[in-house]
């Protein structure tokens, strides 16, 4: 009895292989992708609470220069942090178009709700873990441990991330972007 | 027909719990000399019911156990057994050890029952052993057992003589809706002997007008049995408020003829009925309060008692704030400026209505300081004993109220002051004496409030501390230099420091060292402040002062740069614009500045915080001294902007403690505000191991003023 439904498991698996290259497959995982220095990334639509235009911030004093502050959501303090500036891009000045995507990141310390700043708010994709590339080895010195695979659809490379890595730890490791970008691309 | 009876189960042990307090708090007020008998029945009706609903709940452990307490209790009760200390002992053990037993119950595991065991074995040894002095032992523990037995036993015991009674029970309509059976009285009643029963149906309205709920039937009852009017009241205790009830005692064994047969078959099929319906309830009438409480799912959350009216000003303030919202929309959907003056009228009556709600909602959450009061009576009765003191607790203002998240976490650190004044404030009886003091020593426990603080006092009139004993020992842990020179109060404000105690011998109840600092740091942890006061000879006070509630702050909000922070108003001393003149630079990178007579270290926020001052020059600031524990501090702020109450909300719920924030709140403009942690600013400061050295210098400049 118990080993029937991990056989149904297995063929939905298998057809979610043959259906690879059909969106909204209902084996796949939804994908928010978002723009940030010209490389589109995706988070779990899942973790998406909501989609916000860029607010004036109240900063927090001695915090690291991603962290760019507090915001009210609906009475809730928010923190915001700027992607770009945790991944060690270019900074660049906020604009009308500049976005906030609310995500419900897992901590140790339960559910918390925080925004990130990204360029642009790109598509929708369903992706299948087959479709999932681990990310290239790039050496002890960069942290690949918040990216959950990289992705290719419609010959652009998708940086998909894992945002409960990424923003549910305290302790906020130092991340190179643009190193891990030219090594991934030397990997295609 | 099955009523699933656990979802009463956190109920019946609130009740349970608060009929233990009950009992615990009058049988410490029980004095052996002249018992008080409106006392001993309080005691009584908190056990019976306790018993009764245990019994109802199946909690076969707590219900014999309670038997035997009561059997004991029905005794003094009716004056055949003389109270003694002993038996006050052994009650109050008892109230400790059911107390016990309903928690293993409500977490679930079964009533532990060693301790109860020995203490059964204790009740009956005194039972059995005077049993001759006890009128009828057998027949009140077969009295007392048949309220939780369903089994109608009908004494058929003759050998006493039998009394008449006559009983008029007159129902008021509500009656039915307090939980109260009349079934279940009758059958209690006819356990007590024989019964004849009339029942007048004169008043019942004809069907279309009838109302199930209302009782409109009265009944009378003859009953023929050998035992007291008094026992037929207590038939009658829970109903006494409800019902006209005439007792009356007729002479001799005349016994009525019988009642008319018609009436008898309208009432038979009548009681049957409400046996049918309420089989399962009436089990649970057995509880005397039907009180109405907040219902509570799961074990472990926590539910609170509020008075109806506090409910009932909250629905009219809702209601209010609905016709408000009503004017509001009505004016919105045709407005023009003609009406203005009458949307700035709502719009201060929405404003006026929505404080008095808030208001309203916190005071919800206020419950009277007797809840924590009320643990220290048996405690400090246990403790003197075990010390050999004699002492008197006084308690004032138990009808403060306050918040009761406070309440739950400042119970702790009251035990710990009072176990401390105990032991180490209050002298034995002899030394008191030789101190021409009276034997007894009083400890005081006081509360009221003063602005938006509560104060709490723990006074005892004891020895007061020993200056010199804590000078020699904070100098032995290193705390203090033998050079320094500390005002009184200063030196007794060390005792709050870690690891400091001068108790000779480290006791049972406290001296080990750990504790005052513990206690001082937990208050603070409240947002509130503990000093102690003392006079050698004439005892000792300790001071706690606590913000009324958790979720709300008075707040000053303050800006520095572009930035809005907020101090609570609690810690401010006083604001003031200083002169540069009065500012020396100390070696080891501290700025003060003299104010009257002290030395203030300053703290630079945009320093600490790392943003940009609209200027850096302290004559273009102003300087707002706080108070920190004993010390002070001077801020350093572009500009004050206003008082304000602030709804406290976390920073860590989203993100993390931050240093030198204790949290965030939202202002009329919706930014986000963060509130300053002030001990967590010194902190970050690095003052703090510089304060010795200040306050040195300072007692160095008393020194020579004086």
């Amino acid at each position: 009895m118990s080993a029937s439904p991990n056989n149904l498991g297995d063929q939905d698996n298998n057809v979610s292989e043959v259906d690879l290259t059909l969106k909204d497959n209902d084996e796949a995982d939804q994908y928010l992708t978002f723009i940030m220095a010209d490389e589109e990334y995706g988070v779990d639509i899942l973790s998406v609470q909501e989609i916000r235009g860029w607010e004036s911030v109240t900063p927090i004093p001695n915090s690291p220069m991603h962290v760019k502050g507090v915001i009210n959501l609906r009475g809730t303090i928010v923190p915001i942090i700027d992607l770009r500036q945790r991944f060690g891009l270019e900074n660049i000045e906020y604009g009308p178009l500049t976005v906030v995507i609310v995500l419900k990141v897992e901590s140790e310390k339960g559910e918390r709700i925080m925004g990130i700043v990204v360029d642009a708010v790109s598509d929708v994709y369903a992706l299948s873990n087959q479709d999932m590339r681990d990310a290239p080895d790039l050496g002890d010195h960069v942290d690949t441990a918040y990216i959950k695979g990289l992705v290719n659809v419609d010959s652009k490379m998708l940086i998909l991330l894992d945002i409960d890595e990424l923003l549910g730890s305290d302790s906020i490791p130092e991340i190179n972007m643009p190193a891990i970008k030219e090594m991934s691309h030397e990997a295609h | 027909m099955s009523i699933d009876l656990s979802q009463f189960h956190q109920i019946f042990y609130e009740e349970s719990f608060e009929g233990l307090e009950a009992m615990e708090s009058c049988l410490l007020d029980l004095d052996t000399d002249s018992v008080d008998s409106e006392t001993i029945n309080t005691i009584f009706r908190a056990a019976h019911s306790i018993k009764g609903s245990s019994g109802t709940f199946g909690f076969t452990e707590i219900t014999e156990f309670t038997h035997v307490l009561e059997t004991l209790l029905d005794q003094i009760r009716e004056g055949s057994r003389q109270l003694t200390q002993a038996h006050v002992d052994l009650l109050l053990q008892s109230v400790d050890c059911l107390r016990g037993m309903l928690s293993h119950l409500q977490a679930g595991e079964p009533a532990e029952s060693d301790v109860a065991k020995s203490l059964i074995d204790s009740f009956n040894a005194i039972l059995n052993g005077e049993e001759t002095a006890a009128s009828e032992p057998d027949d009140d523990q077969s009295n007392a057992a048949t309220v939780i037995d369903d089994q109608p036993t009908v004494s058929t015991d003759n050998r006493a003589e039998k009394t008449e009674y006559v009983i008029r029970f007159k129902p008021e309509l509500g009656m039915l809706r307090t939980g109260n059976e009349p079934t279940r009285m009758f059958r209690e009643l006819a356990e007590l002997g024989e019964m004849d029963v009339t029942c007048d149906i004169e008043k019942v309205p004809s069907f279309d007008q009838l109302s199930p709920e209302d009782c409109h039937v009265s009944w009378e009852i003859n009953l023929s049995t050998e035992k007291e009017m008094s026992d037929i009241q207590e038939v009658f205790e829970w109903v006494e408020d409800d019902a006209v009830i005439e007792i009356d005692m007729v002479a001799g064994l005349f016994i009525d003829p019988p009642t008319d047969a018609a009436e008898q078959v309208s009432q038979a099929p009548q009681e049957e009925l409400v046996i049918e319906a309420s089989s399962e309830s009436d089990k649970k009438a057995a509880k005397p309060a039907a009180k109405p409480k907040a219902s509570t799912k799961t074990q472990e959350s926590t539910s609170i008692r509020v008075g109806t009216d506090k409910i009932d000003s909250l629905v009219n303030l809702v209601g209010e704030l609905v016709i408000t919202q009503s004017m509001l929309g009505q004016l919105g959907t045709d407005f023009d400026l003609s009406k203005l003056a009458k949307l700035q009228e709502g719009l201060a009556q929405l404003e006026h209505n929505t404080r008095e709600l808030q208001e309203s909602v916190m005071r919800i959450r206020m419950l009277p300081i007797s809840f924590t009061f009320s643990r220290f009576p048996r405690m400090v009765r246990d403790l003197s004993r075990q010390l050999g003191k004699q002492v008197d607790l006084k308690l004032m203002g138990e009808q403060t109220e306050l918040d009761k998240t406070v309440m739950e976490k400042i119970g702790d650190p009251m035990v710990h002051l009072v176990r401390n004044s105990l032991d180490h404030g209050l002298e034995t009886p002899e030394e008191r004496i030789d101190a021409g003091k009276p034997e007894t020593g009083i400890v005081t426990l006081n509360a009221y409030h003063q602005g938006g603080n509560i104060v709490i006092e723990i006074i005892d009139d004891g020895r007061g501390l020993d200056r010199d004993k804590i000078r020699v020992k904070a100098i032995e842990n290193g705390l203090i230099t033998e050079s320094d020179h500390l005002s009184d109060d200063q030196v007794y404000d060390l005792i709050f420091q870690p690891g400091f105690s001068t108790a000779d011998a480290v006791t049972d109840v406290s001296g080990r060292g750990v504790g005052m600092d513990v206690v001082r740091r937990n208050i603070q942890e409240l947002n509130g402040s503990v000093e102690v006061h003392s006079e050698p000879g004439l005892g000792s006070t300790f001071t706690i002062r606590l913000p009324l509630t958790l979720a709300i702050l008075d707040g000053q909000l303050i800006s520095v740069g572009v930035q809005t922070y907020i101090i609570p108003l609690v810690s401010i001393v006083e604001s003031l614009q200083v002169d540069t003149s009065l500012i020396n630079h100390v070696a080891g990178g501290c700025d003060v500045f003299r104010l009257r007579d002290e030395y203030i270290p300053i703290i630079k926020l945009w320093e600490v915080f790392g943003i940009e001052p609209a200027s850096k020059d302290i004559s273009d600031s102003l300087l707002v001294v706080l108070e920190v524990g004993s010390s002070k501090v001077a801020l350093v702020v572009d500009d004050l902007l206003g008082q304000q109450q602030v709804v406290i909300k976390s920073m860590e719920s989203n993100y993390k403690k931050i240093e030198g924030i204790s949290g965030a709140t939202i202002l009329g403009d919706g930014t986000v505000s963060l509130i300053l942690d002030i001990t967590d600013l010194v902190y970050m400061a690095g003052i703090h191991h510089q304060q010795s050295r200040i306050s040195h210098l300072k007692a160095v400049d008393d020194h020579r003023a004086a």
